[in-house]
């Protein structure tokens, strides 16, 4: 700034010599006539003072000739070149230097550069500041938007919105002055010290604390889970455990059983592999148990149950066989294993069919390979059946029962197709949930989900009726289906498979069968049952629901397509003559139209009764028919009766356009409601019925619930008296307010402002 | 064979006390009852009816000031605390459960112009006109003790209104210009200026509390920042406002009171045209203070009489007045929403019911059922005539009931007069111009 005014002061001075300089300059100039290397300069500066003398630079300076007096540093005149002086004219002259190639190049980026332009004045600056200032404030207060709208938009305030919490202080902070007196406080006092009972803040016994200390919150979480989890897993296990006790389904235990001895096997076959010698020890406890029951008399007739049979046996032939059946067990468990050669093994196979129970068999029969061990843990498995099966009847009884129940089972079985047909049926309305059976045979579901298919098949079917071809191949396939199903539910007769040949499913169906074969090797006491139930099994479940099914796809196709002629031979010509009337009226409706202006007059004349008519007061007829003479069909009351039972309606007001034959005027307003009604529709209504409706709701609790009575009348602001409501805050709405006070940031900022200010002042004095 | 037997359980008709109410079993079936509309109107005309009976809004008069009563201040944590300044320099605070004045200090040489309570309402401060801004203590010294000053500011000019800030220690002055204090110091820590004309009251947002609002008697309301130390619009109105207040639930919205009998109220965002304008008041408006709830507020005028508007209608919905009561200068809302308080010319501070027929005290569940049931039913048919009317009627004193006519006559002959300029004039040229347009002369960036 200084040097600016400097330079200025300068500029004015050097301006003023100069001024005073002309009135010496000329005759000056004059004076100096005779040089004659001057002449032709002397001679244009005389045309240039005469040009200026009428011109507007009367003031034109005169171009210095020679070199001036006063010499300043900080200005450098060009005077007398007639042109701006450069910073390269300068430059120029002198020598090119190695020294000064960087302040040419300063020079010439300096050069480069455009001025500043003028500074804005204060009061723009201000604006632009408060503009700014303005936006900003603006854009900070439009997250409020959305609380205000909700605050207008609520169906109830609730004030204070803030609920104030009643904070709870310790005691020890209520009374933190007070003090034992009496000598009783004191006593007490002494007592809590003695067992170190905290009397302030902290309400923990050291001993707590070490608890507390010791096992950290995450910790105590984290084993407390455990423990839980551990128990809920315990609970289970006993849950599942009573479950399965009180399952008294034989065959469930039967293959249970069967499971358990499976696993037992399949592990000492593990065991084998892994390590021979826990197995050799495993067979070793084996032996010791057969010793055992050897050195017992636990099946030997001996115990009381044995004794009471011995002498029930005498009359009752089931105690002695039930005895003989012990002793055979005892005799059974007694007796040594052979240690069987593999060329032997299927004939000892076949021997121990006969004497170990069926449990065994099964087992051995399973078994991939020959071998000792395995003889054994059949062993040790049947005896395992026998000690928990004690009171259980022995296996040839239960053969024998099986042979009696065939009889039963006929109608049984007819019982059971009844209801699974019923059930088919049902899951066919239903067609949702099939899966989900009343019983629990695992069978059930797979059939389910067969009739389920089938039901789906049969959907799409009805969408393509016309293909029979194609209807009675799916009927197929879906007929192969459940026969497979029915295999795998149960061994399938023999008698069933060359039926089956044909379809594509057969060698899965063999394979299954041979799966199943393997597993429950066809016990000799089942097949008699299944040869018996050859036929029975034809007709069952699946059986009879195919056929079923393939009756009802029969109907259903033979009713549509039964239907569907009929339909089309009473469509076709009726919709003919609609058509045919709908010409006709339209035709009538074009002529009426055409000349639809012809009689208004008359049209009205007749409005105008009618609207007469319509507003004269009805007649009130009272009589009875029937009451007091005889009723029937074409009986009417008499005459006089109905003279004496007609009320006849007052005559009412003339009519206000009785004299104006061609107006009407409608009578209806009722001038005395209409002082009670609404004229203009209120404001934030746009349609009559809007607010007719709200008006129709009642709110009172005479028409209303309590419930709905009190949510109808629930005030839209509710505020608690003597509590003092604070202007909504930031943080109550769950926005973040500034943690800085707006007195801090005025503090810092004001500076900055005035810093601003104070350069863009430097900006405008430069 | 079964037999069939009437059985009552004594559990559905037996009331458990003497004092229950019988229980009536009902059948709601809406064709039961064909007559519910016209029953609930009758009831509807009586609630309104009784309303209006029971409308005694008038709780008290707090007399003791010596003059008019210029500025009332309410306390930020009691509720049953009132300070009020009165035009011969005197501040009384008033304790409004016993009706009492508790404390008189005289505080200024000349008017009282301002006060107001910190925040945390251990202290309040006033300004006088005697050009000094002094803070007191709330709770009054002790026996012995003079009454003196916590601090003194002397300033070079008078101020004419203060305003504490809603959190920090920091106060806002008006004068000749706006000052904004640190109570710690004896200068400003920054004034904001805008124009040259004298300001009249100047007051904080309550929600962003780093906003102010100020008018000024050259007609303009200017909003300021506090954080960034300056102004941030200007809106130039009709006439000159006298006082300005904030929403307290909704930050960027404000009421002016001003002098053409109108109150604005102003979204700050968008100043070019009020959210609202409210007419009622035949004469200046002198004051305005917001409820808490933010959903109205209440305006004093220069016509004796205070007037309760809702936010968002133009008409009031209550008028207050007495025969006794004068200009009123100032009003306030108190802290629960319940009460308003209202300073006047004639030295005496009234207490009036926010909501005229309230019945105070405790009420009973089924007193505020019936309560709420007949608000209810009054909203709900509040647009049928005969409810509209009873609800509507007011008896008023005669100055303010002619000046009101005499007004309508002005202001449909005005209407008249535009109406044939326009018919008489090129189309186009005499725009109509609404009525929330027509005041706003000019917003200044």
């Amino acid at each position: 700034m200084k040097k600016t005014k400097a330079a200025k002061g300068l500029l004015a001075l050097s301006q003023q010599e100069e001024l005073v300089d002309l009135p010496t300059n000329y005759p000056l100039s004059a004076s100096e006539d005779e040089g004659d290397s001057d002449g032709e300069r002397k001679h244009q500066k005389l045309l240039e003072a005469i040009g200026s003398l009428d011109g507007k630079n009367r003031w034109k300076l005169p171009e210095r000739s020679e070199a001036s007096l006063t010499v300043s540093e900080f200005n450098v005149s060009s005077e007398g070149s007639g042109e701006k002086l450069a910073l390269s004219d300068l430059l120029g002259p002198v020598k090119p230097s190695p020294s000064l190639a960087a302040v040419k190049k300063q020079l010439s980026r300096v050069k480069s550069k455009k001025t500043l332009e003028l500074p804005l004045n204060k009061a723009e600056v201000e604006q632009i500041h408060r503009e700014v200032a303005f936006s900003k404030t603006s854009q900070t207060l439009s997250k409020w938007d959305s609380v205000v709208q909700k605050n207008r938009e609520a169906e109830q305030l609730v004030f204070p919105m803030k609920k104030e919490s009643s904070s709870f202080a310790p005691i020890e902070h209520v009374f933190s002055d007070w003090k034992a007196r009496t000598p009783l406080e004191q006593e007490v006092f002494n007592l809590l010290h003695k067992n170190k009972q905290p009397v302030t803040d902290p309400l923990l016994t050291p001993v707590e604390k070490a608890s507390l200390k010791a096992m950290s919150l995450e910790e105590a979480k984290i084993r407390r889970a455990e423990l839980q989890r551990a128990r809920a897993l315990q609970s289970y296990y006993e849950a599942r455990a009573r479950r399965m006790k009180k399952i008294k389904s034989k065959k469930y235990h039967k293959i249970a059983k069967k499971g358990k001895a499976k696993k037992a096997i399949k592990d000492f076959e593990q065991l084998r592999k892994v390590d021979p010698n826990a197995a050799l020890e495993e067979l070793e406890k084996l032996e010791k148990a057969r010793m055992m029951e050897r050195m017992s008399l636990k099946h030997q007739n001996s115990g009381k149950w044995a004794k009471s049979k011995a002498i029930m046996a005498k009359y009752d032939l089931q105690a002695r066989q039930a005895m003989q059946e012990q002793l055979a067990k005892n005799k059974e468990l007694t007796q040594k294993l052979q240690v069987v050669s593999e060329s032997e093994e299927e004939g000892g196979a076949d021997e121990e069919e006969a004497l170990v129970p069926d449990v065994v068999n099964e087992v051995q029969m399973n078994a991939d390979g020959p071998n000792p061990w395995m003889l054994r843990s059949c062993n040790r498995d049947a005896k395992e059946v026998e000690i928990q099966a004690d009171s259980e009847e022995p296996p040839e009884p239960v053969v024998h029962e099986f042979s009696e129940n065939e009889g039963n089972e006929k109608p049984m079985e007819e019982e059971d197709v009844l209801l699974r047909e019923f059930e088919e049926r049902r899951s066919i309305r239903k067609q949702s949930k099939l899966n989900q059976n009343p019983e629990p045979v695992g069978g059930q579901e797979t059939k389910d989900s067969t009739s389920k298919e089938v039901l789906s098949e049969l959907r799409a079917l009805s969408k393509k009726l016309s293909k029979e071809n194609h209807l009675s191949k799916k009927q197929k396939e879906s007929s192969a289906k459940t026969v497979l199903l029915v295999q795998e539910e149960e061994p399938a007769p023999e008698e069933e498979e060359p039926l089956l040949l044909q379809r594509p499913q057969r060698v899965q169906t063999v394979e299954k069968l041979e799966e199943l074969g393997k597993e429950d090797s066809l016990p000799n006491k089942e097949l008699p049952r299944a040869a018996a139930e050859g036929e029975q099994m034809r007709r069952s479940p699946q059986y009879l629901l195919k056929g079923k099914k393939k009756e009802q796809m029969i109907s259903l196709q033979n009713l549509l397509t039964s239907r569907t002629p009929s339909v089309t031979s009473l469509a076709v010509p009726t919709t003919v003559e609609e058509l045919e009337d709908e010409v006709e009226r339209e035709q009538k409706q074009m002529i009426k139209e055409a000349f639809a202006g012809d009689d208004v007059i008359k049209e009205f004349l007749k409005e105008k009764r009618e609207a007469i008519q319509a507003s004269k007061p009805k007649d009130v007829d009272l009589t009875l028919p029937g009451w007091g003479e005889w009723g029937g069909m074409d009986l009417k009351p008499s005459a006089k009766k109905r003279r004496r039972f007609l009320i006849k309606a007052p005559e009412g007001p003339p009519r206000k356009d009785k004299n104006l034959p061609n107006v009407i005027i409608s009578e209806k307003r009722n001038i005395h409601a209409a002082a009670h009604q609404v004229r203009v529709l209120p404001y934030p209504f746009t349609h009559h019925q809007q607010f007719e409706r709200t008006i129709q709701n009642p709110i009172g609790s005479t028409w209303n619930t309590q419930r709905a009575f009190q949510k109808l009348t629930a005030p839209k602001v509710v505020t608690k008296a003597g509590h003092i409501i604070k202007p909504i805050k930031a943080e109550d709405v769950g926005y973040r307010s500034s943690s800085r006070s707006d007195m801090s940031v005025m503090q810092n900022n004001p500076k900055q402002h005035s810093k601003h200010q104070n350069q863009l002042k430097k900006s405008s004095t430069d | 064979m079964k037999v069939k037997m009437l059985s009552r359980n004594p559990d559905n008709y037996v009331r458990e006390t003497k004092l229950d109410i019988q229980r009536v079993p009902r059948n709601y079936d809406p064709t039961l009852h064909p007559f519910e509309v016209p029953r609930e109107y009758v009831r509807a005309l009586n609630a309104t009816k009784l309303e209006r009976v029971f409308a005694k809004p008038f709780l008290a008069s707090l007399d003791g000031h010596r003059d008019g009563v210029n500025c009332l201040a309410k306390h930020p944590k009691s509720l049953s605390t009132v300070l009020s300044g009165a035009c011969d320099g005197e501040v009384k605070i008033w304790n409004l459960t016993k009706r009492k004045c508790v404390r008189t200090i005289q505080a200024h040489e000349g008017f009282v112009r301002g006060i107001c309570t910190r925040f945390c309402g251990t202290s309040f401060f006033t300004v006088g006109d005697d050009k000094t801004v002094k803070q007191w203590r709330m709770d009054g010294p002790g026996c012995g003790e003079e009454e003196e000053p916590l601090h003194t500011i002397l300033g070079k000019t008078v101020y004419t209104g203060i305003d504490h800030h809603w959190k920090d220690p920091a106060f806002a002055t008006c004068g000749q210009q706006v000052d904004i204090w640190d109570e710690q110091r004896t200068n400003p820590i920054c004034s904001m200026n805008w124009g040259f004309d004298s300001i009249s009251s100047v007051k904080f947002n309550p929600i962003e509390t780093y906003l102010l609002g100020s008018c000024a008697s050259d007609r303009n309301i200017v909003l300021y920042d506090m954080r960034q130390a300056t102004p941030l619009k200007k809106v130039i109105l009709d006439m000159r406002t006298n006082t300005i207040c904030w929403n307290p639930m909704e930050a960027f919205h404000f009421t002016a009171a001003n002098e053409d009998y109108n109150l604005y109220t102003f979204d700050m965002r968008a100043l070019d045209m009020p959210v609202m304008v409210h007419m009622d008041h035949v004469s200046a408006v002198l004051d305005v203070d917001y409820s808490p709830t933010g959903k109205e507020f209440v305006s004093a005028s220069f016509d004796k009489s205070i007037r309760i508007f809702p936010v968002d209608k133009s008409r009031s919905r209550e008028v207050y007045h007495t025969k006794r009561m004068q200009h009123v200068i100032c009003v306030k809302w108190t802290s629960d929403s319940k009460y308003i308080m209202c300073g006047s010319d004639e030295m005496n501070i009234r207490l009036w019911k926010a909501n005229a027929s309230e019945k105070l005290g405790v009420l009973t569940s089924r007193e505020k059922a019936a309560n709420d049931y007949n608000q209810k039913l009054k909203e709900k048919f509040q647009y049928h005539p005969h409810v509209k009317r009873i609800a509507r009627h007011r008896h008023l004193p005669k100055s303010i009931y002619s000046q009101i006519q005499e007004q309508r006559v002005m202001r449909e002959a005005r209407r008249r007069k535009e109406m044939n300029r326009r018919k008489h004039s090129k189309p186009g040229s005499v725009p109509i111009v609404s009525e929330r347009k027509k005041h706003v002369v000019a917003v200044v960036k």
